[in-house]
């Protein structure tokens, strides 16, 4: 393939980088960030976490601060509007021009260069084959499926060849099973590229499969950064934790190394009479005989998902359990079950 | 209800709608006959059909045609520059300054023509190179058809995704320029072209304003109008309107495929780019 972005693509430096909106809200706390190139960096959380400012902060279609910046490999591209910074953008909401066709659409980088028009073409049909939208070059944007046009949003950023790649939320208007198969697409077009991404989401699925690198955020602030691995077996605080997948707390009191909860008891190596918050997840428990089983409680719901059933457990905490059992069984509610945890993968929370 | 009842009462409904359209439009065709009898009073059957009443008009008021026309073109300029960058920055800044304006904005159409032409020569009228010529004139259409502009151009502004539209054409290293003209103007031409058909229309029929603003020398077409009903032959006044009704109704067929086109539009807009497709 002929279209190659690895050249093009530049490290990222976001230094003490804050945003106060004019009505005084504070939307991003001051925050440092090295993204290498041709690495895809996902910024995960929920809605006013700060992760659409800190794109829009990269994209230059926000200033930083006083005392942010931003760069871009060596440039300082802080007082750079966003026209002048060559970056790639992908919105939530298309943004395709109703007035153009497809290919027209995907021509408007180009033209706006002053790129020959014979030579335009060219980089068009070839843009239009990466994407698999030959056949729709001349369609109206109005003719085209939610998914069609995401493909033309992308094709259209991707054709200027752009420094960064940054993309808002580009699935979130799609149905679950577009967005599915678009995300396997996105993540071979960017292997393939070796582009910097930024990748703004709230999809934890999409965060995962997609990031070389996650930043979780909360309220402005960065909660953490890490590989999907890392985030989510290590997860450094208790919003991490339970944001991504799904995470079980108890919370007990420390007596001679094991916590003491209404079920039973964990391994905990907090001091002798403290209050203490562990966590565990669905996966890393499994229902076990009354003899090996740490915990008892009782079926509060069972839901038989074909591979495996995800059954809640109610009596070991104060808050329901979720364990995942494997076993080809009817789970009745009210019915006892023991729960064992594997004692490595406990997360103390607190 | 049965058929026959649902027939009698269509009847009805037809009969009465037909009666208003009859009523409406007699007063019309009365006018426009009149233009063209040799003699009204004597009727004609007896002194028969005549274009003379039109050769006269033409005649003596040929020139506020070409100055109507001139004024209608002259305003639609002025309200273009005005008008398209102004919509563009109050759909663009939604702050209570900008609303506080676009309230404003309505104020020539609600204030009496009468009252706006006094204004202006209270204010003008001493400059005497400017109270003479036609441009005095044009000041008023502007005053009276910006809002019209204006408004029509910020409805469509409004029921697209303007900024977003915008920023996705800066990402792709577009000046303010380049966007402006090849991705705002293109998508908002529906109400540009809605509103340009309305300032025209409506700066060609204008005469409050003008009655109080022209001289002997700029007269318009709506002034003359109003001069021939006081003071000429009933057949000139009437075949006078008839040039009228051949500048303006052109005009208006025009408009009214306009807002129907602009329905299309903005509906396509609204299901291309505003909403979650998921098809």
């Amino acid at each position: 393939m002929a279209i190659r972005l690895r050249d093009s693509a530049v490290s990222i430096r976001l230094e003490a980088c804050g945003k106060t909106f004019a009505d005084g809200t504070r939307a991003l706390e001051p925050l440092t960030l090295d993204i290498t190139a041709g690495e895809t960096v996902v910024f995960l959380g929920p809605s006013g976490c700060g992760k659409t400012t800190t794109l829009r902060l990269i994209a230059g279609l926000e200033k930083p601060d006083a005392g942010g910046r931003v760069r871009f490999g060596d440039d300082d591209v802080t007082a750079l509007p966003i026209e002048k910074r060559n970056v790639g953008m992908v919105f939530q909401s298309y943004a395709l021009f109703p007035n153009m066709s497809v290919a027209q659409n995907v021509a408007y980088g180009l033209r706006v260069r002053r790129v020959a028009s014979v030579e335009r073409a060219a980089q068009v049909t070839e843009m239009l084959d990466l994407m698999h939208l030959q056949e729709f070059a001349n369609r109206s944007v109005d003719q085209l499926s939610g998914g069609q046009r995401q493909r033309v949003a992308l094709a259209r950023a991707l054709i200027v060849k752009p420094r960064v790649l940054l993309l808002d939320e580009p699935l979130t208007a799609l149905d679950a099973k577009l967005r599915e198969t678009l995300r396997v697409e996105i993540d071979r077009l960017l292997r393939e590229l070796e582009i910097t991404t930024i990748y703004v989401t709230h999809d934890q699925a999409e965060a995962m499969s997609l990031g070389d690198r996650i930043v979780v955020m909360e309220k402005g602030r960065v909660a953490q950064v890490g590989t999907p691995q890392e985030i989510y077996y290590r997860p450094a605080s208790r919003f991490v934790a339970e944001f991504i997948g799904t995470m079980n707390r108890l919370r007990g009191v420390v007596r001679g190394g094991l916590m003491e909860i209404v079920g039973g008891h964990l391994p905990c190596d907090a001091a002798d009479g403290e209050t203490a918050e562990l966590g565990f997840r669905p996966e890393d428990a499994r229902i076990a005989d009354a003899s090996d089983g740490a915990l008892a409680g009782r079926v509060a719901a069972a839901f038989f998902l074909g591979d495996r059933t995800r059954v809640i457990v109610e009596g070991v905490a104060e808050e329901l359990i979720v364990v995942e059992s494997s076993q080809r069984r009817q789970f009745v509610k009210g019915e006892t079950v023991h729960i064992a945890v594997r004692p490595d993968t406990l997360l103390r929370l607190n | 209800m049965s058929t026959f009842g649902y027939r009698l009462r269509f009847g009805l409904q037809l009969a009465l709608t037909l009666a208003t359209c009859a009523f409406l439009i007699a007063p019309v065709i009365m006018s426009i006959m009149a233009g063209v009898t040799g003699n009204y009073f004597t009727g004609i059957a007896r002194s028969g059909m005549t274009l003379q009443w039109l050769e006269q008009v033409w005649h003596l008021y040929s020139q506020t045609v070409y100055l109507s026309l001139q004024i209608a073109l002259a305003c639609l300029a002025v309200t273009l520059v005005l008008g398209v960058p102004a919509a563009y920055v109050l759909a663009r800044s939604r702050s209570r300054l900008t609303r506080l304006v676009e309230e404003l904005l309505v104020l020539p159409i609600a204030v009496p023509g009468l009252a706006t032409g006094l204004a202006l020569i209270l204010t003008y009228g001493d400059v005497r190179a400017f109270r003479t010529s036609w441009l005095f004139i044009l000041v008023g259409h502007v005053l009276y058809t910006l809002p019209f502009m204006l408004r029509s151009v910020l409805a469509v502004m409004s029921s697209i995704d303007l900024r977003t539209l915008e920023e996705g054409a800066a990402s792709l290293g577009a000046s303010f320029r380049q966007r402006f003209f090849g991705v705002i103007v293109p998508n908002v031409r529906s109400g540009i072209l809605a509103g340009a058909l309305m300032v025209v229309t409506l700066s060609i029929g204008e005469f409050n304003i003008t009655w109080m603003l022209y001289t002997p020398l700029t007269k318009t077409l709506p002034v003359g109008l109003a001069e021939t009903y006081a003071s000429m032959r009933l057949e000139v006044g009437s075949a006078y309107t008839i040039v009228f009704f051949i500048m303006i109704i052109p005009l208006l067929v025009a408009m009214q495929m306009m807002s129907r086109e602009r329905r299309r539009i903005v509906r396509v807009v609204e299901d291309g780019n505003g909403n979650p497709a998921s098809r």
